[in-house]
């Protein structure tokens, strides 16, 4: 019998689950909602069963999430048995920090980044699984699947360790750690593709509806609460519209479609083929920008 | 949506016909030859590349790829970068290795993980020496699809006869590599312009002359590595011991090789206790069978101890061993220090690793040997290694996950080399306690002695037989339990087939050599009075035998010193001509370099060397 690339995939990401947990004295698992997020929860799940994934779940929380993710988050978690730690960075909390009145910049940096170093620092969690992929971006064509973090949370690229078969070199001095991504070698067509076949639960944001909806600096944005309000001139319109990843509301940029099922959203991709971060706001600044957020620790 | 994907036993996802497999690929080839040109061509082609990206590329393909060159401008270490395309029958997942000065840490990365190569020769410039590291780097690595992309056909006017020369050149290059290898691998050539995309995806009207499959027809074609591991007795690491509960105790890994169905009898290996597989699980759910390349749960019949670091396998087993001859890829900028312990990871195994000194480095370009001491970045060698425990493994030739591992810088924690098992030097003793009743440490106990062959070097005349003799009757007198092997009482029976031409003499001390084990496994004291002028065969000798066991003692004396002795006239007569090859004449002695003793007889009469060497082995008990 030969496997299908699905079946590789799958037994792929268990494999580096069980490695992750298996050298890790403190693992956790990084949740956004995100449909990424789904297929790797699902993944832990398979990967442990019977048992439970030894391990929490970590949500940076950002406060501007849409309220469909809150809801699928704490669903989720419950489904899996799974202790849910939701971080928000006491700073930001304290100075209002959000992405409309800090643009998209700072608001990243405070509540993601900074909030992800702290709520790792907190936990004292030496592995954080997370469910990035290789081919969300150019830069990160050359992320390890065990990325190294040196004290601090830092990225140095010159650090990485070699990867060859399927070893995972995790070893660790106190204070060094480990970002971990099962989903390295997934693309966007394969998550669907595992969604689908799977029956994996994902947010309902990335099927398109009838949503309230403005146009900001020529990207579609969805009024997901009573926060973002629009500026004069701005026209509330509803449009069809879907996500194609999902983050910061004020910053997730929505596409008009009616792609209403995953076989719509697969067709849609094979017809339009844009790539998927065209709408996240807060890649704009160009590509190195990221390589600067890797750096910085951003997930 | 895949139409063709349907749930099949439990949970797992089947293949119909309409479904993809997966072929993990590594591109390589020397800069410039068009490389990046060429994998941005199968992006386009395949339609894997976004509109977007498209967009920013100005037509200029190269460019999907190309992220590099602000990281080399800002001097960061130049990667191994994953690219990832599909076409309706398969997924492709790229290893795409910069051909610069790293290229050999970055190549051997990337060919660890993959089905098939694609290596790039500029149809100008023909096959250049980085061709040829590559094409022995994908061999070394077990990478045996090649296919040979002759690009820039647009460049020679799509020249048959240049396509045919090149590929010719490459022939010798080919049977020096068939050579090398144990796995005989295939190389496929293709003429491409990665500009136009001629023979990408249709055969291209350029190259009327050429018949053979395009690329991407290869590409959906060739067998993925993992149609070897089918065939092969089941092997499980086991990674995770699972445990939800009292009743409940699993064994999670990824089935490396073989399959294994419920009921089939297994082993725990090393421990090789048997257990009997009572359920298969795929997430939580029961399959029936499970085959290589999937990850999944296994629970037993019984309580057997089995954790992390433990393989699952059937009849026959696999090999236990702590010591082995393994190819080494350093790593590291900071050279390989022999005698020095590092960490090594073997599949889900860990162990503490002593790297004996290179038996020689590997020229990538030459193909040829050369004798070092250690390696530096990027070396390739060959040397012996000991581990602190036994390890579960398979030749890497064999599979490579159960024979490749990886060496750890215990304190900076760097992954500093990676090797190759190429075999065992001998088995682990803790085997054979568990499978021997009587084991050759009880048999030896009964004598009170350690086992050992004093092997006795040196040119004819030099004495060996006479010093061999003392030895033997001051041991007998000692109380130990001796045997003497020498050219009378083997050349006589055991060998009296043989002749003195280089292969049988080989072959004459190899059959003592495995005699000499034998009584070692007895438990005896062998000496052995050989010249035994190579050291390659007094090395083979070392290797049969177990660490310590091999004494080599060099009777030292000078050629005219043993010619002036002469005991049986033969130096007069070689120097006749009357007995070709004879050693120090007509054929060389290559003395030990690092003999544990050496017996001067211009300095010591025969009494006073056999005391040195009953005194050596007095002390060296330790
Ligand atoms: N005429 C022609 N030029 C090519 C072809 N393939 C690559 N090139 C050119 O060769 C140069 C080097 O190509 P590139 O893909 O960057 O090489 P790499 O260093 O191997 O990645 C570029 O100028 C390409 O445009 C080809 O098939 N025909």
């Amino acid at each position: 019998m030969t496997l299908t690339h699905l079946q590789r995939l799958e037994a792929e990401a268990i494999h580096i689950l069980r490695e992750a947990a298996a050298e890790a004295e403190r693992p956790v698992m990084l949740y956004s909602a995100g449909k990424d997020s789904s297929v790797l929860l699902h993944l832990a799940v398979k990967a442990f069963a019977p048992a439970r994934p030894p391990f929490p779940l970590l949500h940076v929380d950002t406060t501007w999430k849409f309220p469909e993710m809150y809801a699928l988050r704490d669903r989720a978690a419950a489904a899996a048995g799974m202790k849910l730690i939701v971080h928000r960075n006491p700073e930001a909390e304290a100075q209002g920090i959000n992405p409309i009145d800090h643009g998209s910049a700072l608001h990243t940096q405070m509540w993601k980044t900074d909030g992800l170093k702290q709520a790792l620092e907190q936990g004292r969690f030496d592995v954080a699984i997370g469910g990035a992929r290789r081919d969300e971006e150019r830069v990160r064509a050359k992320e390890r699947i065990f990325s190294f973090r040196a004290a601090g949370q830092r990225w140095d690229p010159k650090r990485q360790r070699p990867e060859l078969w399927r070893l995972y070199n995790a070893r660790r001095a106190k204070g060094e750690s480990f970002r971990v991504f099962p989903l390295s070698n997934w693309t966007e067509a394969d998550v669907w593709s595992y969604v689908e076949a799977e029956g994996i639960e994902v947010s309902s944001l990335y099927f398109a509806a009838p949503r309230r909806t403005i146009v900001r600096d020529g990207t579609i944005l969805a009024l997901a609460d009573e926060r973002l309000v629009p500026r004069p001139g701005e026209e509330v319109r509803e449009r069809m519209v879907r996500f194609r990843t999902l983050g910061c509301y004020p910053l997730s940029g929505a596409v008009e479609s009616r792609a209403a099922t995953v076989g719509d959203i697969l067709a849609e991709m094979a017809a339009s083929r844009l790539s998927e971060r065209q709408g996240r706001l807060i890649d704009r600044d160009g590509a190195a920008s990221m390589e600067r957020k890797k750096r910085e620790g951003y997930f | 949506m895949d139409p063709g994907l349907r749930w099949g036993d439990g949970g797992i996802l089947m293949a119909t016909g309409s479904e993809k497999t997966l072929l993990r690929l590594v591109t390589c080839g020397s800069v410039d030859d068009g490389k990046s040109s060429l994998l941005g061509r199968l992006l386009y082609e395949t339609g894997s590349a976004f509109e977007d990206e498209l967009a920013q590329c100005d037509g200029d393909l190269s460019r999907l790829v190309d992220g590099l060159e602000a990281e080399r401008e800002q001097g960061i270490t130049i990667d191994v970068a994953y690219r990832y395309f599909a076409t309706d029958k398969r997924k492709f997942i790229v290893a795409d290795t910069p051909g610069h000065e790293q290229y050999t840490r970055n190549l051997v990365t990337g060919a660890s993980t993959a089905d098939a190569a694609i290596l790039l020769v500029d149809a100008r410039k023909g096959v250049l020496t980085q061709t040829r590291r590559h094409a022995y780097l994908c061999g070394l690595l077990g990478v045996t699809n090649i296919i040979l992309a002759i690009n820039k056909m647009d460049l020679v006017g799509y020249d048959e006869a240049v396509f045919e020369r090149i590929f010719r050149d490459f022939i010798p290059v080919v049977e020096a590599l068939a050579d090398l290898r144990e796995r005989a691998g295939q190389i496929i050539p293709v003429p491409v312009s990665a500009l136009t995309g001629d023979n990408f995806t249709h055969r291209s009207p350029n190259t009327p002359w050429f018949s053979g499959p395009t690329l991407l027809e290869l590409l959906e074609t060739i067998e993925p590595e993992e149609a070897r591991w089918a065939g092969e007795p089941f092997r499980l690491p086991v990674q995770w011991v699972s445990r939800p509960d009292q009743d409940f105790r699993g064994f999670a890994g990824m089935a490396a090789a073989g399959r294994v169905g419920v009921g089939d009898t297994v082993r725990v290996m090393p421990a090789a206790t048997v257990a009997r597989v009572e359920r298969i699980l795929v997430g939580s759910e029961d399959v029936q069978e499970v085959a290589a390349g999937q990850s999944v749960t296994l629970t037993f019949d019984r309580e057997v101890d089995c954790s992390r670091g433990d393989m699952i396998a059937a009849e026959p087993l696999p090999e236990v061993a702590d010591q082995f001859e393994a190819t080494i890829v350093w790593m590291a900028e900071e050279e390989l220090v022999a005698g020095r312990q590092y960490a090594l990871k073997l599949g889900t195994q860990s162990a503490l690793a002593t790297i004996q000194p290179p038996k020689y480095e590997i020229d990538v370009d030459s193909f040829e040997h050369a004798a070092v001491r250690t390696l530096g970045l990027n070396g390739i060698g060959v040397a012996d290694l000991w581990t602190d425990r036994p390890l579960v493994f398979a030749p890497y030739a064999e599979n490579r996950d159960l024979g490749g591992f990886i060496l750890i810088d215990r304190v900076t924690s760097d992954t500093v080399g990676a090797g190759l098992i190429r075999y065992a030097l001998r088995r682990s003793q803790n085997i054979h306690a568990q499978i021997l009743e009587v084991t050759r440490e009880a048999r030896a106990a009964i004598k009170g002695q350690r086992p050992r062959l004093l092997w006795f070097t040196g040119l004819s005349g030099a004495g060996k037989s006479t010093i061999a003799n003392l030895v033997d009757a001051r041991l007998h007198e000692l109380g130990r339990h001796t045997f003497l092997l020498d050219g009378d009482n083997v050349r006589l029976g055991l060998n009296r087939d043989l002749g003195f031409s280089e292969a049988d003499r080989a072959e004459n001390i190899r059959r003592v050599g495995e005699t000499a084990k034998l009584m070692l496994d007895a438990g005896l004291i062998v000496l052995a009075a050989f010249i035994s002028p190579f050291r390659a065969e007094r090395r083979m000798v070392r290797e049969m035998l177990g660490e310590g066991e091999f004494v080599e003692i060099y009777v030292d004396v000078p050629l005219e010193e043993a010619e002036r002795r002469d005991p049986k006239g033969l130096y007069a007569k070689a120097r006749d001509g009357l007995i070709p090859n004879f050693t120090g004449i007509g054929s060389p002695y290559e003395p030990p370099e690092r003999a544990e003793i050496r017996i001067d007889t211009t300095r010591l009469t025969a009494q006073e060397a056999a005391e040195e060497i009953i005194a050596h082995l007095l002390e060296d008990r330790r």
